[in-house]
């Protein structure tokens, strides 16, 4: 690892001191209660290959500024790309202006947990800034390991690319915080297709390496041994199109951590946001099962279910120094013993929730969007004794063995699940006898937290994680990891997406 | 914004390429929105960007390659154009190279004219009328929940091969959402609008009130493949991804839902057994869209070499039958086939469909009526089946009426086979989908009737 880095200065060279003093002394004039101002330069590169052939390289950088107040008790916000005093000046003024159109609908008082001030800067974990690499170093890369898989028998398509952001921010408030951050986080897929032109069948497999806090030495250092799995996918691939189609039926499932991150992002992670238990979501992404009386009391999952909120662990994609109201990075509990016992919350929903401090998950994706309250890296922890993946799968008589994340979805209070993977394999007698195809897998969510029987060991645990999770209107996008082992659950329900379509 | 105007961004920037082609685009944009929960504003904002797009082509002897390089702001003219050369220059030939667009497509647009704008004003006579809803909400113990939000977009568009066009793009929506106080009851309106002078909030209010009534009987039914109403904005959610798979080289690939089995695209398949038609039209009335593309990135459906290109009125499925695919210029010439560009609104008529969808449930003997759909996904991307959930009001129909709200389902369909057994198409009207109202806002779709629709399990949230 290099030695720690500082914010650019290229970012720092920008005229921070003085759009804050403007800002912020324009807000306090008209009689804000509150007042925050967020510079931010979001720079985004994404590369697409198509059957190993670059399609498209697009470089994006996104700079502007945002005043954010509370003005009478009510929420004010405006967003700009001018960087000047004259005009953080105008977008306080809006800001006061739209909090003013808005008083005529609001009728609840916006109240600010509290928070001391901090003034620093934040780097997160990364060796090789991406945005530094030539682009035909990179390009060349992943056309080089594009053909390698074009080259297997059987491989007819591969799409892939890579997708790295490198985002900074300046955050002031009227509180006197002041925090500079800088974080990269990089995303590399390969996907390789096969065609049956005679059945008109056609199947795919994709890459399980998660996107991660890190540089460009997510590629080249060894740490994800590339060069296997891409060696791998094909005959995996072959595999996947021979394998008999499941049979629907209930089934005991070792879910391998390349799946079940995904799950617990939207079976736990989504259920404990307390904006969405309190209705803030309701007309969009939804509410929660998880209601705030039931803190303290609801049987979330088995006793072996522990799940922490975290935005401290090292390249996580939700890991930051402060978050976008200027609260200090913090872990803690939401799930202990299979009980409910805590919530990912912001300042104003703590303050709703009676809690004495936010535990800092204020997001927002943009100079143009307000913070909203967005995921922590939401994380279910390994037993500490637990066993490897071959002692989960031993453990299993008849059973089903899932691999990678693929379709996914869940209703609007988080109890009815779907989900497939990039591989499933049937279990019999504690050993691994060949893939199936045509799996989904159905629960519940209490019902199948409640299932886990056995949570594997350090082991088996693995950082999955997402680039681009969806929430709040106008819509965001936030990134944000999970930690998971594998795990053993009983008796879930097994479709045959051939069946469910009615062939 | 600046000194620059986005005219000047843009001849300054094509004035500064040294590159074989260049196109510009420059992306004025301000946005004003609303929310609110439990009869109560929540959060608010008023935005203004803008975003400067340099694509420069460059031919290093083995063929014409092409680099993007997108700012926002008034960014370095030179330095963003010199980034996008080099850009161009590190990613060799394009597969999608084909000449530049030099001929004007009908509805350029006045070059020379300022941006159209927005702001929190558009809101003045909806948020007063809102305030009325939420006071009236509280009066019946009911709750309201919802967002609206206005885009105003202006694209300036200008190539070295002398296209300079401009478009402006109005987007609104207003979404309501009414739960009773123990969110065991929810239900939805929503509307799209270009400016909000057409939208009513007594009447979307009136709407949600009258659906929380029919919630007042709650009915429990199992899973199992029912009759189904499915409403327009159900419908426009299942088409949208219907027609966002229309990607020719994909089928032509034999990848994707409308590939041949043994080699070649479903074009002249009949898809639907009812003589429909799913179209887009720049031109269809409140649903007016950009009649060029603008493209920022090449993909299986787009080309950044097409820039520019016309996107004229297009037939997808005519008469049932499957009639065109979206297809490059360049995909087009090496498959001898028509290029066809997608438009940014979709619209799905059965002809002379009048039934409206209240007409259509008093002639149910016994079915479900639904309001909305969530949470959509691919679960196999050969046959387009897709998972998702109701959402906000599963009506029980008895003997022409409405009698229940039934609890709630995971379905799974695919679009594409659910045009061949849709045995009803109402009268198309101007809908909001609900999943992908985020990006597409600009639909009309009848209320379908279908005879099986496979609701696979039971979901408990209301």
């Amino acid at each position: 690892m290099a030695a720690p880095r500082d914010v650019d200065e290229s970012f720092l060279a920008l005229p921070l001191s003085a759009l804050t003093e403007a800002a912020l002394t324009r807000a306090v004039d008209l009689g804000c209660e509150h007042a925050d101002l967020r510079v931010e330069r979001i720079r985004t590169q994404a590369i697409s290959l198509r059957d190993a052939r670059l399609e498209a390289l697009t470089d994006g950088e996104d700079l502007g500024l945002a005043v954010r107040v509370v003005h009478e008790g009510t929420w004010g916000f405006a967003a700009g790309v001018v960087l000047t005093a004259a005009e953080a000046v105008r977008l306080a003024e809006q800001a006061v202006a739209v909090a003013k159109v808005s008083a005529a609908v609001a009728s609840d008082r916006v109240e600010l947990a509290p928070e001391p001030p901090h003034e620093g800067a934040w780097v997160s974990a990364y060796d090789v800034d991406p945005f530094g690499v030539p682009d035909a170093e990179k390009t060349a890369l992943l056309t080089e390991w594009s053909e390698r898989l074009m080259a297997a028998d059987g491989v007819e398509h591969v799409q892939s690319g890579c997708t790295h952001v490198k985002e900074q921010k300046y955050y002031a408030d009227t509180a006197g915080t002041r925090t500079r951050q800088q974080r990269v986080r990089i995303h590399p897929e390969f996907t390789a297709l096969t065609v049956d032109r005679t059945t008109g069948a056609f199947e795919s497999m994709r890459t399980l390496a998660p996107p991660v806090g890190r540089g460009w030495e997510y590629l080249t250092d060894g740490r994800w041994d590339w060069g296997a799995e891409l060696a791998q996918i094909p005959e995996l691939l072959r595999e996947k199109t021979k394998a008999p189609s499941v049979e629907p039926g209930r089934y005991d499932l070792v879910v391998d951590p390349s799946n079940l991150w995904l799950v617990v992002h939207e079976s736990v992670g989504h259920a404990t946001e307390l904006d969405r238990a309190l209705g803030y979501e309701a007309a969009y992404a939804g509410t929660s099962f998880a209601t705030v009386d039931q803190l303290g009391s609801l049987r979330y999952g088995s006793e072996l279910m522990h799940v922490t909120g975290d935005r401290v662990v090292e390249q996580g994609l939700s890991t930051i120094g402060w978050d976008d109201e200027g609260i200090e990075a913090q872990r803690w509990d939401i799930v202990r013993d299979g009980v409910l016992v805590g919530y990912q919350v912001d300042r104003n929903t703590a303050r709703l929730g009676g809690m004495a401090r936010s535990n800092g998950c204020a997001f927002a994706d943009s100079p143009r969007h307000v913070p909203v309250q967005r995921m922590a890296n939401v994380s279910l922890q390994p037993a500490p004794d637990g066993p490897d993946l071959d002692g989960l799968i031993g453990g299993v008589e008849r059973g089903v063995y899932v691999v990678g994340d693929k379709s996914w979805s869940i209703d609007m209070q988080r109890y009815n699940f779907q989900f497939t993977g990039q591989r499933f394999y049937r279990i019999e007698g504690g050993r691994l006898a060949g893939q199936l195809r045509d799996v989904a897998y159905q629960a519940t969510t209490t019902d199948f937290w409640g299932s886990m029987r056995a949570v594997g060991g350090p082991s088996t645990y693995r950082l999955g994680g997402a680039f681009n999770c969806g929430k709040a209107q106008p819509g965001q996008v936030a990134p944000v990891s999970h930690g998971c082992p594998a795990a053993v659950f009983e008796g879930v329900s097994i479709l045959n997406t051939v069946q469910e379509g009615g062939r | 914004m600046s000194a620059l105007t986005a005219q000047q961004l843009a001849e300054k920037a094509l004035a500064a390429s040294t590159a074989d082609g260049c196109v510009v685009y420059v992306v004025e944009s301000t946005e004003a929105n609303l929310r609110w929960a439990s009869n109560s504003l929540t959060t608010n904002g008023a935005m203004r960007s803008r975003q400067v797009v340099v694509v420069s082509f460059v031919d290093g002897g083995a063929g014409m390659a092409a680099g993007t390089v997108a700012r926002t702001g008034t960014p370095d003219v030179a330095e963003l154009v010199a980034a996008s050369e080099q850009a161009a220059r590190d990613a060799g030939p394009a597969e999608d190279a084909v000449p530049l667009i030099s001929e004007e497509p009908p509805g350029a647009g006045e070059w020379d004219a300022d941006p159209a704008e927005t702001s929190i004003e558009v809101f003045a006579e909806f948020a007063p009328a809102l305030g009325e809803a939420f006071g009236a909400a509280r009066d019946r113990g009911d709750l309201l929940f919802g967002y609206a939000e206005h885009a105003m977009t202006t694209t300036y568009l200008g190539t070295s091969t002398g296209l300079r066009l401009r478009h402006d793009q109005p987007s609104g929506r207003v979404e309501l959402n009414g739960k009773s106080t123990d969110f065991s009851r929810s239900v939805w309106a929503g509307v799209g609008t270009r400016d909000f002078r057409d939208v009513s909030v007594p009447g979307l209010a009136g709407e949600v009130e009258r659906k929380l009534g029919w919630s007042k009987r709650r009915v429990d039914l199992p899973a199992g493949r029912y009759e189904t109403l499915l409403p327009p904005s159900a419908v426009s959610d299942l088409m949208l991804y219907a027609y966002w798979t229309m990607e020719a080289r994909d089928a032509d690939e034999g990848r994707n839902v409308y590939a041949r089995t043994g080699g070649g695209n479903r074009i002249g398949d009949r898809l639907a057994a009812l003589p429909l038609t799913l179209r887009s039209d720049p031109a269809a009335p409140g649903l007016e869209a950009a009649p060029f593309q603008v493209v920022g990135a090449s993909s299986g459906s787009a080309s950044v070499f097409d820039n520019g290109m016309a996107t004229p009125a297009v037939d997808w499925i005519s008469g049932g039958v499957l009639t065109n695919l979206v297809r490059t210029r360049a995909w087009a010439l090496k498959t001898t086939a028509p290029a066809v560009a997608a438009v940014d609104n979709l619209v799905l008529e059965a002809p002379d469909a009048t039934a409206t969808q209240d007409e259509m449930v008093a002639a149910t003997d016994r079915g479900l009526l639904l309001t909305t759909l969530w949470y959509i996904r691919e679960v196999d991307p050969q046959t387009l089946l897709l998972t998702g959930l109701t959402r906000d009001g599963v009506f029980l129909v008895e003997g022409g009426e409405v009698t229940g709200a039934v609890n709630n389902f995971r379905w799974n369909e695919s679009p594409v086979d659910l045009l061949g057994r849709i045995t009803e198409a109402g009268r198309t009207e101007r809908t909001l989908p609900r999943e992908w109202n985020d990006w597409f806002t600009r639909a009309a779709m009848p209320p379908v009737r279908v005879p099986d629709f496979n609701m696979s399990s039971v979901s408990p949230a209301s």
